[in-house]
């Protein structure tokens, strides 16, 4: 374990440009999913936590059910889809990046939905009322709700950022873990495991983690100082 | 309502974020459904950078087992296949999702096992190897995944006499997984198996373990190589799909097989007819 842990340390300074190309692959397409995954979730969230209609605690249930989809699932399913004997196989997604943004936005939006919901319904019992004597409608008062928690559901996007850096389950069986290609940081801690390069793998596996310090502390900065701009 | 407008903008932003990075123009390439023994013995890495060199047709490799490999080749996902199991091979052949089979390399198969060899196994004899494996119950560790190399333990089983089904037991761990992952599960248990040589030359977790029977001819581990069949698949990139093919079997292809090399050690032996 000692000996492992002295050559991984070794093996940190030696990381040469392939795993920067590896971790920048990891970066874009999770920060992608990400991406897709607020623009649909937070809408989402907010119309669940403002609109009141039949059915609405089932659809809570089962979004908040919804946030632990196992990896593994989702990229069977859309394995299925993407292949080239599936219905969506005329994309030609699969094995490519796009497959494993829309696999992890699969797992983010869900979360991010949920998430947003509950930090919205929250807001809404302490300010509802101030808004509704405003006579704002339900959709405005969803997108006061959510400029109001911006700072909140910041968090919300971390979460779902840690849940698609993270997974492996999901971008290997789309994404088919091809060699400067499809190979992100998870799929090749995994490989390396695998060959029994365990020091390399745990030195990719300090890249990974380092990774998310990164983008956590990057968007700490970027709240606080908006805080303090806007707050 | 400029909390509106703001909130549109910020999605709008998000949107195209999304899609700029999604969107990237490619050169030509080709999907090549191969074995786990290949792609983590490093002979890929090797072999790769010289085609696209040369044709300037970028060459990704998803690495399965031979019975993913070739389910993968039957729903039109890979154009090419490179496998090693000739029973299933002739029988993707006759489903017709392949015309055409190419010899392109061999390496063979070895009794991987503890240094101290507690079941007595050591010498040039595989079946009477795994005949004392199950007589001993030793600790074995299988693939378990369809793969070739599972097919082939599967297959030395038989030939052994061993019915698997009533000997079965806690010494027999079917693990399901690829050949790094049984190596290291081998390692950690102290148990014998059967690995591609290959990828047991690559693999550094070795722990106890050494190789206890080779050279067996019943060890011999040839791999094919097969384009899919476009009239099945017409999304499948023939024409770049061959030109991989018929560099693999060229004189320059089977050079540079049989250059790469570990510690000194050449791992697979080109054999392609021509």
């Amino acid at each position: 374990m000692l000996q492992t842990l002295e050559e991984t340390i070794s093996r940190l300074a030696t990381l040469d440009r392939d795993v920067l190309a590896i971790a920048w692959l990891s970066l874009r397409v999770s920060l992608t999913a990400v991406s897709i995954g607020l623009a649909v979730g937070i809408p989402l969230g907010a119309f669940l936590a403002v609109a009141i209609f039949p059915g609405r605690s089932i659809l809570v249930g089962l979004l908040n059910a919804f946030m632990g989809l196992p990896p593994v699932i989702v990229g069977l399913v859309l394995y299925l889809l993407l292949s080239r004997s599936g219905p969506l196989g005329s994309l030609g997604l699969l094995f490519t990046p796009g497959a494993m943004v829309a696999a992890q936005a699969a797992l983010a939006t869900p979360l991010v939905a949920a998430l947003t919901r509950q930090v919205i319904a929250d807001a809404e019992a302490h300010l509802g009322e101030q808004l509704r004597s405003l006579g704002l409608s339900a959709p405005h008062r969803g997108i006061a709700l959510i400029y109001d928690t911006r700072f909140s559901l910041v968090t919300t996007a971390l979460a779902a950022f840690g849940r698609a850096i993270s997974e492996i389950g999901a971008v290997l069986v789309v994404g088919g873990n091809i060699d400067g290609h499809t190979r992100t940081m998870t799929t090749a801690i995994s490989l390396e495991t695998q060959k029994g390069d365990l020091s390399l793998a745990l030195a990719l596996g300090l890249v990974l983690i380092g990774l998310v310090i990164l983008v956590n502390a990057v968007a700490a900065t970027l709240r606080a100082h908006a805080a303090r701009a806007y707050g | 309502m400029d909390i509106l407008r703001r909130g549109l903008l910020t999605f709008g932003l998000l949107f195209a974020l999304g899609a700029a990075s999604g969107v990237r123009a490619e050169p030509a390439s080709i999907v090549v459904a191969s074995t786990t023994s290949t792609e983590q013995s490093g002979l890929f890495k090797h072999l790769l950078p010289l085609f696209e060199a040369k044709s300037g047709i970028a060459v990704k490799v998803v690495a399965l087992g031979t019975g993913q490999a070739l389910d993968a080749g039957r729903r039109g996902d890979a154009d090419v296949v490179l496998v090693h199991d000739r029973p299933a091979e002739e029988k993707f052949l006759a489903e017709g999702f392949a015309t055409k089979r190419w010899d392109v390399m061999y390496n063979d198969f070895v009794l991987i096992g503890p240094k101290s060899d507690p079941a007595g196994v050591r010498g040039g004899d595989v079946v009477a190897a795994f005949d004392k494996l199950a007589a001993a119950k030793a600790p074995f560790v299988s693939r378990g995944d369809r793969s070739g190399t599972h097919s082939a333990e599967l297959r030395t089983w038989k030939e052994a006499g061993v019915d698997l089904a009533s000997v079965k037991g806690d010494w027999y761990r079917d693990i399901g997984q690829g050949m790094g992952p049984a190596l290291n599960t081998a390692s950690a248990l102290n148990a014998y198996l059967l690995a591609d040589r290959g990828t047991w030359l690559s693999f550094k977790n070795r722990g106890d373990l050494t190789i206890l029977v080779e050279g067996d001819k019943r060890l011999f581990n040839p791999y094919g190589v097969m384009l899919v069949n476009p009239a099945k698949h017409p999304t499948v990139k023939a024409k770049e799909g061959q030109a991989f093919i018929d560099w693999l079997i060229s004189h320059d292809g089977q050079a540079a097989i049989a250059s790469y090399k570990i510690e000194g050690k050449e791992l697979f032996f080109p054999n392609a007819s021509r």
